[in-house]
């Protein structure tokens, strides 16, 4: 947040929203707004004072230039699967929604691109370019309902990004209406464009620069072949060690994923898969040529092993991967399971530090009487501890969120960062003055006064005011109260 | 804080109290790139060594001055590279320098540029603050990725110090093929083959020729070559390491060379002048005295932009004039960063 804009009145917004020729799809009913008053991060819900809907890049640029002169403040909104708050309206604002701009423009198979409007689901891209033997590689787990809109606000990653990267590497250009209104063509197809890199800056801004009209995303092969393996372990710290292993043997595996005893026992009572008893399941896939991945195959095989694994499963065919995936893909859904609220952190460690960081985890949640468990994209350091409570229990819920900040400083302290992938928004702004110091946070409001002078565009989020630091909460998933449950979001 | 920031902090301090400016040099390899600055030297090229570089994290932090020949080294010893494979013009390149400049090699189209490894940057801005942006991790979305903002910028915000980037193994083996074809089949095929699961780690087509290189596993590279076909070139190694560095004779004597980077599926652009391809269509490199307005509208064509790379009169303008939108916040972001003007102003031109 920069500047905060002094109030327009809801007549002033409506008659501003009003006079756009042609006409905006407004709502301005408040039952209907009710169902846009939160994204994925539930405990905060806001009312704002109108929704719109845009249906063409015009439309967006009318809207933008409709409030601009009156300093209302505008929030993008895509699918709302976001979990740190960065789609909840401002009261005193307008909601950009722009999920009826889904068009997929043109899949260009020869160049390897695809021109989409942001409301395409990320999901839908790659079924659009599967016939051309080809993918959009970043995939969070969020992937059949999260927009391309979305993920490029918060650069997001998934679990394939050791390899393929994060949207940030997988974008070519996009075009931007900026707070002043006016569109902003930014990269395009060439592999990069002159001047400022401010397609680095747009993706993961968090809806602060702009609002992403059009995006040229790159598209890649899909690999030949793939092949997955899950490997038990005694502990956390020798699954960690294999990880290092496999990494320090040269392989660069296109997933790598963890998970501990709490997370598995979760996944046992919930979907009886059979999984080895053990305290630390490691998912490893490599992919490539069929004989690449058939090599790298038998290497981490080999690595496993030596690492001390107690049992080592090989997929044999896609089903048999499904199955392995189901563990790791449904464990959020089995965790609510434990008890009925949990809260997700997304810090991200120097993986070495993992084995140290996860017990210094456990024994903050013995002292707060807290139960965690943990996944992580442990190729990357990106560690996702789920912390359990019930919201029923006078207490318990502040106990969790104090906890959370624990976790958090804990990542800070290790090296790391705050969010590897679902940014800060409201959630985790007084992480963020811990992480950075005044000059760094002034250079960030520096960054946004670049594209929006007057502060209209999502204020509040992203980035804290020097002097507020005294925010905190979390992803609560209270008793069933999440919008669509059934929605994988990590 | 470190000496070397502090002192270069206070320096650039003074010079902003007297709007002087400052011409940012490392080993100075890359004088010759981007508008000529002015101002005097800032030495940047003495604050060098390895900050930390754990191989198993895929992690490298070092500081600015640091030679890429030191960094290639220490990353050989453990396998592991760059992965935009930085070409050096000259053995004093320092790390720095190629961040400042968003320099990338032959494997770019199929890795990433300089700017995709960039995980963390410190920098001095122009109010002689001492800054660090980013981090040490791989996965980090706190703040806006000012690192990365740093990559291609010429020094023109800030002063980078420290950098942190993700490195890659080294692939186990390489092999290079060699096919005769004109420029607009070697456009189809190269862009054919990178929609296909195969391991081109390069492209480079001149005079007829196309020659392509492959990286992998052992497994993967011979398979691919079965598949493609194509004549070995036997000493690739040395042709790509030539490309890199520009010392292949298409590179050879004073003439301007010019740098088109434009889609890479755009046909021919039928200037008549000696031409080199590469990054699978996307990097046209072209010699010759020319008109700015030509070759920028022949790129423009081509979904790209022109550089005068190398030589010619770079008074008139060396880079791809900006949209009036785009030129807007460029204007904003360096008033931010650099509010006295004193970074190496007008090495990009306007900024």
């Amino acid at each position: 947040m920069t500047l905060a804009p002094s109030p327009a009145s809801r007549g002033t917004v409506l008659a501003a929203l009003g006079a756009v020729r042609p006409p905006l799809s407004v709502v301005a009913e408040a039952e209907c707004l009710a169902a846009f008053e939160t994204d994925a991060y539930i405990q905060v819900r806001e009312t704002p004072l109108a929704a719109v809907l845009p249906e063409s890049e015009e439309e967006v640029i009318a809207l933008v230039r409709a409030l601009a002169p009156i300093g209302v403040p505008v929030v993008t909104r895509g699918a709302g699967t976001g979990i740190s708050g960065g789609a909840i309206p401002h009261a005193d604002g307008v909601l950009a929604v722009l999920t009826r701009l889904r068009a997929i423009v043109r899949i260009d198979a020869a160049a390897r691109l695809a021109v989409v409007e942001p409301g395409v689901p990320n999901a839908q891209v790659s079924e659009a370019a599967r016939p051309a033997g080809l993918h959009f590689a970043p995939d969070p787990s969020s992937q059949v309902v999260s927009t391309i809109g979305g993920n490029i606000a918060e650069n997001a990653g998934g679990v394939h990004c050791l390899k393929y990267g994060l949207t940030v590497h997988n974008v070519l250009g996009v075009r931007l209406v900026d707070g002043e209104g006016e569109l902003l063509e930014i990269g395009g197809e060439a592999l990069d464009a002159p001047g400022y890199d401010l397609l680095a800056l747009v993706t993961g801004s968090e809806g602060n620069l702009g609002l992403i009209t059009r995006a040229t995303l790159r598209l890649l092969p899909r690999p030949e072949s793939t092949q997955t393996v899950l490997a038990a372990f005694d502990t956390v710290k020798a699954g960690a060690e294999a990880v290092g292993a496999i990494i320090g043997a040269g392989l660069v595996p296109a997933a790598l994923e963890m998970m501990d005893r709490v997370v598995i026992d979760a996944c046992e009572r919930y979907m009886a898969l059979g999984l080895p008893k053990a305290d630390a399941l490691l998912l490893v896939e490599v992919d490539g040529g069929r004989e690449e991945a058939g090599e790298a195959l038998g290497q981490v095989e080999a690595l496993l092993a030596a690492a001390g694994a107690t049992e080592v499963r090989v997929a044999k065919d896609d089903d048999e991967r499904a199955k392995l995936w189901k563990s790791r893909k449904g464990a959020f859904a089995a965790l609510a399971s434990v008890l009925p609220d949990y809260y997700t952190m997304d810090g991200t460690i120097p993986r070495r530090a993992l084995p140290e960081v996860l017990e210094a985890v456990y024994a903050l949640g013995r002292e707060y009487g807290l139960t965690i468990g943990n996944v992580f994209h442990a190729g990357d350091g990106n560690m996702h501890p789920c912390i359990f409570y019930d919201a029923t229990k006078p207490g318990e819920f502040e106990r969790s969120e104090e906890l959370g900040g624990k976790i958090l400083e804990l990542c800070i302290d290790h090296g790391g960062t705050i969010t590897g992938e679902h940014g800060v928004g409201l959630e985790k702004l007084k992480q963020m003055c811990l992480q950075f110091r005044e000059g760094e946070i002034a250079a960030f409001h520096d960054v946004k006064r670049a594209f929006d002078p007057e502060g209209i565009l999502n204020p509040g989020k992203a980035v804290p005011t020097l002097k507020r630091c005294a925010e905190w909460g979390g992803m609560h998933v209270r008793a069933g109260r999440v919008p669509r449950p059934d929605i994988p979001r990590f | 804080m470190s000496d070397f920031i502090a002192q270069t902090a206070e320096r650039v301090r003074e010079h902003a109290a007297r709007k002087s400016p400052l011409r940012i040099r490392g080993g100075g390899t890359k004088d010759f790139l981007g508008a000529s600055g002015a101002g005097e030297p800032l030495e940047v090229s003495s604050y060098t060594g390895i900050v930390a570089y754990e191989p198993r994290e895929l992690v490298l932090t070092v500081r600015a001055g640091t030679r890429l020949a030191d960094i290639e080294r220490a990353l050989a010893a453990e396998g592991q590279m760059l992965p935009f494979e930085p070409p050096r013009f000259g053995e004093a390149a320092t790390i720095g320098g190629t961040v400042a400049c968003n320099l990338s090699g032959p494997r770019r189209p199929f890795a990433g540029a300089a700017r995709d490894f960039v995980l963390g940057a410190r920098i001095v801005n122009g109010k002689g603050e001492d800054l660090s942006f980013g981090g040490r991790v791989i996965k980090n979305v706190a703040g806006y990725d000012v690192s990365r903002l740093m990559a291609g910028a010429f020094g023109t915000l800030g002063v980078l110090t420290e950098l942190s980037f993700k490195v890659l193994p080294r692939p186990p083996a390489e092999a290079t093929l060699a096919f005769e074809m004109d420029e607009a089949a070697m456009i189809e095929a190269v862009n054919r083959w990178a929609g296909q699961p195969l391991p081109l780690s390069a492209t480079a087509w001149e005079s007829g020729v196309l020659r392509v290189r492959l990286s992998g596993a052992a497994s993967a590279v011979a398979a691919a070559r079965a598949k493609l076909g194509g004549a070995d070139v036997p000493d690739g190694g040395t042709y790509w390491l030539s490309l890199r560095e520009q010392a292949l004779p298409f590179f050879e004597g004073d003439a301007p060379l010019w740098r088109l980077s434009v889609a890479q599926t755009a046909g021919p652009l039928g200037l008549t002048m000696p031409q080199l391809v590469e990054w699978g269509g996307g990097q046209r490199w072209l010699r010759g005295d020319a008109e700015l307005g030509p070759m920028r509208d022949a790129a423009q064509k081509a979904r790209g932009h022109a550089t005068r790379f190398r030589g010619g009169d770079r008074a008139g303008g060396v880079f791809h004039p900006l949209a009036p939108a785009i030129a807007k916040i460029h204007r904003r972001l360096k008033e931010a960063f650099d509010p006295a003007g004193v970074l190496n102003p007008g090495r990009m031109d306007n900024f």
